[in-house]
C-alpha cells in the first residue's frame, strides 16, 4: 500500500523532527539522516553536534520521490471527487472534508518544494528553520481519508502550532541553541578557555551548584560580548533586505512580504526546544569596560548572568543618559525600561533631595543625603514657599552641586531583571547567528545606520572613544 | 548702690571738669562700665546720661539686650550697634519683621519663651546673621519643618536648641545636620517627630558635638550605636527615653566611648540594671551618672561602675535600693563627690552608714524623704564626710534635733543646707555657726525654731543668699532683723505664713539691696507701708508674693510701680488692693506674670485696663468668674501678644479666723 508506506516514512520524519531537531533547528524534513556523514563547516566539535546542511543529490532524490508520491495521492483523491461529483450532488459535507483534505496535502507538498529547494541555496541557509515541517501537519495528511475524525484533530494542531509561535521562552530556548553554536565558533565573541575537565567536573557536580547565585570561577563559562554588540538596536536581520528586528518571531512575520515560501505553516512557527541545551555548561558574561567590577580583569569580578544583564548594565553604567523623564525634566536614563518604570511613579515620590532627586522611601532619601556631601533633604516646595511669602525679601535658596553621574545607577540596581531576558538574548545571538551562518557582514554593518538614528545617539561617539580592538586586546593581555 | 552713686558723682565731676570724659579710651572706660554694671544695671543709664561721650561709650559697651517688647526692638538695637547676644526672653511676642531688622554682629539669639515668628522670620534672621552661633528655639511648638531647614542655613552655628519644637521631624534635622556641621551642643528635648533615620545622620554630619540632648525622643537602638560613636559627645542626655531598653544599651557592648564624661538616663522606664551593667562597660570616662528614676539599684550593678574609675557624680533619685544596693556604692564608688539618693526606697540606716564611712570625700549628699534613716545615719554622715558643702535631708523626720546639732558642729564646709520639715531647734542653728561659708539655709516647717537660733545664724553667716523660714510660725521680727543686719548678700527669703511678723521685719530687709525675692504670703499684720520701704530699698526685687497679706492695699502698689521696675512676677490673691493699685501696678513694663484671685476690690473693667497697659504680661492668673465679666475680644487681644491666661475656680477661704479674729473681713465670692 502506497499509503500506509507513507504514513510510516511520514512518521519517521517528524520523529527524527521532535528528536534531533531540537539539536539544530536548521534541519529540514525528512533529511536528517542524511547529515550525520558530513562535517560542519565550521569545524565544530563533535560534541556539540552540530550538522550543518549541505546539497546532497541522493537526499534531494529521496525527496523528490516523497512529493511525487504525494502529487499522485492528490491527484486520486481529486479524481474520485470528478467521479462522484455527479453522482451525489446533496452529500456536500463530504465534499469539503474532501477539499480541505487537498488543501492540505497540497500545502505540504509546498512545503516539501521549498525546503528541497532551499537547501540548494546558500543565502537561504539562515532561515532554513522555515521549512521545517509540523510534525502534526505530517499526520494529518497521511490520515487522510482513513479517519472521520480528521477536523478536529486539525484544528487543535493547529492551536498547538500557534502557542508554540507565541511563548518567548521557546524562542529563547531556541536561540540559546544559535548562540552556542556561534560562541562556540569562537569567531565574533571572545571565549574564555574553560578547561574540559573543569567543564565536566561542572556537570557532574550536579545541576544545584549551577543554579545557584555565586558560582565559583571557572565553573562557568564566561563571555565577552562587544560594545557595538550590545549596543546593537536589532539582532535579527532579513537576508534579504536587511531589516532588523529585535525579536526573530517579528522577522518571521517580516519574511512573509518576501515570498509566499515563508508563509508556509513551517516557515512561521517557531523552532522547537533544543534539548541538549540544558547539558550546556552555565554561561556569564563578562562587561566590555576595562575597570567595571563586571568586567573579568576586575579584582573582585562579578559576572553578569545574562546577555540581558550585559545590556542593561551597560547602559545604565558606562553610556549617556539619554531618556529624561517627561515630567519632571530632571532624571535621566539610558535604558527605556528604566524611564518608565519611573515615570510611573514620577510626581508621587514624596522625599526630596535638594539635588532634586526624589525618592519613595524617607529611608532611601536619608541613605542618599548621607552619601553625598553637601545634599540636604528638601521640603516640598509648597510648604516652604507659604512660611517665606511673609517676608517679601526671600533670598535665592542656594542648592549645592549636581552630582549627575553614577547616581542613577545606584539606586536603579534593583530594577535591572532578569524576567524577559529572553527577548533581547534570543535578539543578540540571533544576531551573531546571521554574521557566522552568512558571512554577510555586509547586512550587519547596513543595519547599524538605522540604530544610530533611531537611539539619538550622536552616531559613532561611543565606539570612537574606545575601538572594540582595545578591549579585545585588552582581554588577551589579561588572559595571558 | 554705692557703685551707682559713685557713677552719679563720676559723671558730675566730667561735666564739670574741662578734661572731657572722651579723651580717655574706649578700654579704659569699658572698664569702668564693667565694675558699674556688675554693681548696679541701672547705674549704667545714669552712666550714659552724664554726657555725650559717655552716652556713646555705654552705646559702644553693652553686648547684651534683653528688650522687653520686641516693638522695642528696632530703637534699642540703633542704640547699641555692637551688641552680640539679644535675649529675647521677655518678649512674649517676636514677629518675622522684629528679627529681620537685628544687626549682623549679632552671635547669639534666645527666642525659647517667644512666640509669634515662624520659618520666615528665621530665614530673616539667618541671612542677616550669618555669623550666629548660638540660637535658641525652645518651646517652639509651632516651629515645623520649614523653620528647621532655615535654621540650616546658619552654617556656624555652635549651639542650638530645638527643645519641645514637637512638629519637627526628620527632614528638619536632616537639614540642620548637613547645614551646620559646627554644631557642638544640640537639644532636641520633646522633639517627638524625631525617630531613628534623623539621629543617624545627625551623628554622621555632626561630628563637633560635645553635648546632646535627646530626652523623650524616640530614640532606639538603630541610632543609639551611631551617637555612642560620636568622637566628641562628653554629655549625653537621654531622660524619659522610652525606646532606649537593655537590648539597646548592651548591642553596644563592643563601642567604647572615651569622651563621653556625662549621661543621663533618669526616667528611661525600660532599662533595668542588666542594661546599666552593660553600658558602662563603654564607657570607661565616665564623670557623671544620673539613674534617677530608672532601674533599681542592685549590688550587682553597682559593682559594674567599679569599672568607670573617675565617677564622681552619682543621682539616684527615686530608684529602689535592692539589699546592699548602696552598701556595694560605698565599696565601689570610692571615687565619688556627689550622692543623690532623694526620695529613694530602701535606703536604711545600716546601708547608709556604711556607705558614708566609705566616701569620706563626698562633697554632696541628697537624702531628701529617705523617711527611714535616724540618727544613726546622721552621726556617721557627720563624722565621716566632714568635706561636705551640701547637705539636703528634707523630710527625714524621724532624726532628732540632736543628732541635727552634729551637722553644724562636723561639717564647717557647707554651703547649702536643707533641713526643711525636721525637728531643727535653736542649739541647732547655734551650731550652725562655725558654717561660716553658709549661702542657702532651708529651714521651712521647723516649727521649733526661734528668734535667738536665727541671731545665732545672722551673726555667723554674712554670706547667706537664701535663707527659707517656710511656716516657722514662732519667729517674729527680732529674728528677721537679726538675718536682715547680719546677710547683706541676701537674695532670697521666704517667710510665708510667718504670722508674727510685722512691718518691722520689711522695713529691716529693705536695707538688704540684693534682694530680688521675697514672700510673705499669709502674713496677715504686714501692711502697705512696710511693702513700700521694701519697694524703695529692694530695687533689683524681682518676685513678690504678698498673697493674703490683707493689710496691703492700693498704697503699698503705688510704690511699688514707682520704684520696683525690675519686678517680673507677682501674686496679690486675697490683698486689699483695687482697680487703681492695680493699674499703677501695670505701669511697671516687665511685669510678666500676675496671680489676681479673690481680690474683692477688682472690677472687670479695671482687670482689662491693667491688661491692655501692661504689655509684656505673659501669663495671667484669675478667678473664672471674670471670664464672663470680660469682653471676649479684649481678652483675644491681650492673647494675641502673647499672654497666657490660667482660669482658676477655688472657692474664697475665710482668712485669718485663727490669728486675727479682731480684723477679720469676711468676704466670699
Amino acid at each position: 500500500m502506497d499509503r500506509s508506506q507513507n504514513h510510516i516514512h511520514g512518521q519517521s520524519a517528524a520523529n527524527f523532527c521532535y528528536q534531533f531537531g531540537s539539536d539544530n533547528p536548521l534541519l529540514g524534513m525528512g533529511i536528517q539522516q542524511q547529515f550525520a556523514p558530513f562535517t560542519s563547516p565550521f569545524g565544530a566539535s563533535s560534541s556539540t553536534n552540530i550538522p550543518h546542511m549541505d546539497w546532497n543529490p541522493a537526499t534531494m532524490l529521496d525527496n523528490l520521490t516523497f512529493i511525487e508520491d504525494k502529487i499522485r495521492q492528490v491527484k486520486d483523491v481529486i479524481r474520485t471527487m470528478v467521479d462522484n461529483g455527479g453522482q451525489l450532488p446533496c452529500r456536500q459535507g463530504d465534499l469539503t472534508q474532501q477539499q480541505q483534505v487537498v488543501n492540505a496535502d497540497l500545502t505540504c507538498l509546498i512545503v516539501q518544494l521549498i525546503s528541497t529547494a532551499g537547501s540548494l541555496l546558500p543565502s537561504l541557509k539562515n532561515s532554513s528553520f522555515l521549512s521545517q515541517p509540523p510534525a502534526g501537519h505530517m499526520d494529518t495528511v497521511n490520515h487522510v481519508g482513513s479517519s472521520s475524525s480528521f477536523i478536529p484533530n486539525a484544528t487543535t494542531i493547529s492551536e498547538e502550532n500557534k502557542e508554540d509561535m507565541c511563548s518567548p521562552e521557546d524562542y529563547e530556548e531556541l536561540f540559546k541553541g544559535f548562540t552556542d553554536g556561534a560562541m562556540e565558533g569562537g569567531i565574533e565573541i571572545d571565549n574564555v578557555f574553560v578547561e574540559e575537565q573543569d567543564a565536566k567536573d561542572g556537570d557532574e557536580g550536579g545541576d544545584a551548584s549551577m543554579d545557584g547565585e555565586n558560582l565559583p570561577p571557572g565553573s562557568y563559562e564566561l563571555l565577552q560580548l562587544e560594545k557595538d554588540e550590545i549596543l546593537a538596536p536589532h539582532t535579527h536581520f532579513c537576508s534579504i533586505c536587511g531589516k532588523g528586528f529585535k525579536r526573530d518571531a517579528n522577522l518571521r512575520m517580516h519574511m512573509r512580504g518576501h515570498g509566499d515560501e515563508y508563509k508556509s505553516p513551517a516557515a512561521l512557527a517557531k523552532p522547537p526546544r533544543d534539548a541538549s541545551v540544558e547539558h550546556e555548561l552555565v554561561k556569564r558574561y563578562s562587561c566590555p569596560f576595562v575597570g567595571c567590577k563586571r568586567n573579568k580583569l576586575h579584582k573582585n569580578f562579578q559576572p553578569l548572568k545574562t546577555i540581558l544583564c550585559v545590556k542593561n548594565h551597560y547602559k545604565r553604567s558606562h553610556c549617556e543618559k539619554s531618556y529624561t523623564c517627561s515630567r519632571c525634566h530632571t532624571k535621566k536614563f539610558s535604558v527605556m525600561a528604566d524611564l518608565k518604570t519611573h515615570e510611573k511613579h514620577c510626581g508621587r515620590d514624596k522625599w526630596l533631595c535638594s539635588c532634586g532627586t526624589s525618592f519613595s522611601r524617607k529611608d532611601k532619601l536619608f541613605a542618599h543625603v548621607a552619601l553625598f556631601q553637601g545634599h540636604t533633604p528638601a521640603l516640598p516646595a509648597d510648604e516652604t514657599k507659604n512660611s517665606s511669602d511673609q517676608i517679601s525679601r526671600v533670598g535665592s535658596h542656594q542648592e549645592p552641586a549636581k552630582f549627575p553621574s553614577s547616581m542613577g545607577s545606584s539606586f536603579m540596581w534593583g530594577t535591572s531583571s532578569s524576567d524577559d531576558r529572553g527577548l533581547d538574548v534570543k535578539g543578540l545571538a540571533g544576531c551573531s547567528e546571521d554574521i557566522l551562518s552568512t558571512g554577510n557582514f555586509g547586512s550587519f554593518n547596513f543595519s547599524f545606520g538605522p540604530a544610530d538614528g533611531f537611539t539619538g545617539e550622536p552616531s559613532g561617539s561611543s565606539f570612537s572613544v574606545l575601538p572594540p580592538e582595545h578591549f579585545q586586546s585588552a582581554q588577551k593581555k589579561g588572559k595571558n | 548702690m554705692a557703685a551707682a552713686s559713685a557713677a552719679h558723682r563720676h559723671s558730675k565731676r566730667c561735666r564739670l571738669s574741662p578734661v572731657p570724659l572722651d579723651s580717655l579710651a574706649d578700654e579704659l572706660l569699658f572698664l569702668v562700665l564693667d565694675r558699674v554694671a556688675a554693681a548696679d544695671p541701672r547705674a549704667l543709664k545714669s552712666f550714659a546720661l552724664a554726657s555725650r561721650a559717655c552716652h556713646a561709650a555705654e552705646s559702644r559697651h553693652r553686648r547684651v539686650l534683653r528688650p522687653l517688647r520686641a516693638d522695642l526692638l528696632p530703637a534699642a538695637l540703633a542704640r547699641y550697634p555692637s551688641v552680640s547676644r539679644l535675649d529675647l526672653s521677655l518678649c512674649a511676642r517676636v514677629p518675622d519683621a522684629a528679627l529681620a531688622a537685628v544687626p549682623s554682629s549679632l552671635r547669639a539669639v534666645d527666642l525659647s519663651r517667644s512666640s509669634g515668628f515662624g520659618a520666615a522670620g528665621i530665614a530673616a534672621l539667618a541671612r542677616t546673621c550669618p555669623g550666629l552661633a548660638d540660637l535658641d528655639l525652645s518651646n517652639g511648638v509651632h516651629l515645623g519643618d520649614a523653620a528647621a531647614a532655615e535654621v540650616a542655613r546658619m552654617r556656624k552655628l555652635q549651639r542650638l536648641s530645638l527643645s519641645r519644637c514637637k512638629q519637627v521631624t526628620d527632614m528638619g534635622l536632616g537639614c540642620v545636620a548637613v547645614g551646620c556641621t559646627d554644631l557642638r551642643d544640640l537639644s532636641l528635648k520633646w522633639c517627638i517627630g524625631i525617630t531613628d533615620l534623623g539621629l543617624n545622620l545627625l551623628a554622621l554630619k555632626c561630628t563637633k558635638l560635645t553635648t546632646l540632648d535627646l530626652s523623650y525622643t524616640m530614640i532606639t537602638k538603630e541610632s543609639l550605636l551611631s551617637i555612642i560613636k560620636l568622637t566628641n559627645l562628653q554629655v549625653l542626655t537621654l531622660v524619659g527615653c522610652i525606646g532606649i531598653d537593655d537590648d539597646a544599651l548592651s548591642s553596644l557592648e563592643k563601642e567604647y566611648s572615651k569622651s563621653l564624661q556625662v549621661l543621663d538616663m533618669s526616667h528611661c522606664q525600660n532599662v533595668t540594671d542588666v542594661g546599666v551593667s552593660s553600658i558602662v562597660k563603654s564607657i570607661p570616662n565616665l564623670l557623671e551618672l544620673n539613674l534617677s528614676y530608672c532601674c533599681p539599684v542592685t549590688p550587682s550593678m553597682v559593682r559594674s561602675l567599679q569599672k568607670v574609675s573617675k565617677l564622681q557624680t552619682l543621682k539616684l533619685e527615686g530608684c529602689k535600693f535592692m539589699a546592699d544596693g548602696l552598701k556595694a556604692i560605698g565599696s565601689s564608688c570610692v571615687s565619688i563627690r556627689e550622692l543623690s539618693l532623694s526620695k529613694s526606697a530602701g535606703v536604711t540606716d545600716t546601708e547608709l552608714s556604711f556607705a558614708v564611712s566609705k566616701l569620706k570625700n563626698l562633697l554632696k549628699l541628697d537624702i531628701t524623704c529617705c523617711r527611714n534613716i535616724t540618727d544613726v545615719s546622721v552621726v556617721s554622715i557627720t563624722r565621716s564626710c566632714t568635706s561636705l558643702i551640701s547637705l539636703r535631708m528634707e523630710s527625714c523626720s524621724h532624726v532628732s534635733s540632736g543628732a541635727l546639732q552634729l551637722i553644724g558642729k562636723h561639717c564647717s564646709q557647707l554651703e547649702e543646707l536643707d533641713l526643711t520639715d525636721s525637728d531643727l531647734d535653736g542649739e541647732g542653728l547655734k551650731a550652725l555657726t562655725g558654717c561660716t561659708n553658709l549661702s542657702s539655709l532651708k529651714i521651712g516647717i521647723c516649727l521649733r525654731i526661734s528668734d535667738e537660733g536665727l541671731t545665732h545664724i545672722g551673726k555667723s553667716c554674712p554670706k547667706l543668699r537664701d535663707i527659707d523660714l517656710y511656716r516657722c510660725g514662732s519667729i517674729s521680727d527680732d529674728g528677721v532683723i537679726q538675718i536682715a543686719q547680719g546677710c547683706p548678700m541676701l537674695e532670697s527669703i521666704n517667710l510665708s505664713y510667718c504670722t508674727e511678723l510685722t512691718d518691722r521685719s520689711l522695713m529691716s530687709l529693705s536695707k538688704c539691696t540684693k534682694l530680688n525675692t521675697l514672700e510673705i504670703r499669709g502674713c496677715p499684720r504686714i501692711s502697705s507701708a512696710g511693702l513700700s520701704e521694701i519697694a524703695m530699698g529692694c530695687r533689683l526685687l524681682s518676685k513678690l508674693d504678698i498673697k493674703k497679706c490683707c493689710e496691703i492695699n492700693d498704697v503699698g502698689m503705688l510704690y511699688l510701680s514707682q520704684f520696683s521696675h525690675a519686678l517680673r512676677q507677682i501674686n496679690l490673691s486675697y490683698c486689699s488692693v483695687t482697680d487703681i493699685g492695680l493699674l499703677s501696678l501695670s505701669s511697671i513694663c516687665g511685669l510678666q506674670n500676675m496671680t489676681i484671685v479673690h481680690l474683692a476690690g477688682i472690677t472687670p473693667n479695671g482687670l482689662i485696663a491693667a491688661l491692655m497697659v501692661c504689655g509684656g504680661l505673659t501669663k495671667v492668673k484669675l478667678h473664672e468668674a471674670f471670664k464672663a465679666m470680660m469682653p471676649l475680644h479684649m481678652l483675644k487681644n491681650v492673647e494675641a501678644r502673647g499672654c497666657m491666661f490660667q482660669w482658676i475656680n477655688k472657692p474664697f477661704k475665710v482668712l485669718y479666723i485663727f490669728f486675727q479674729p479682731a480684723c477679720l473681713p469676711l468676704r466670699y465670692v
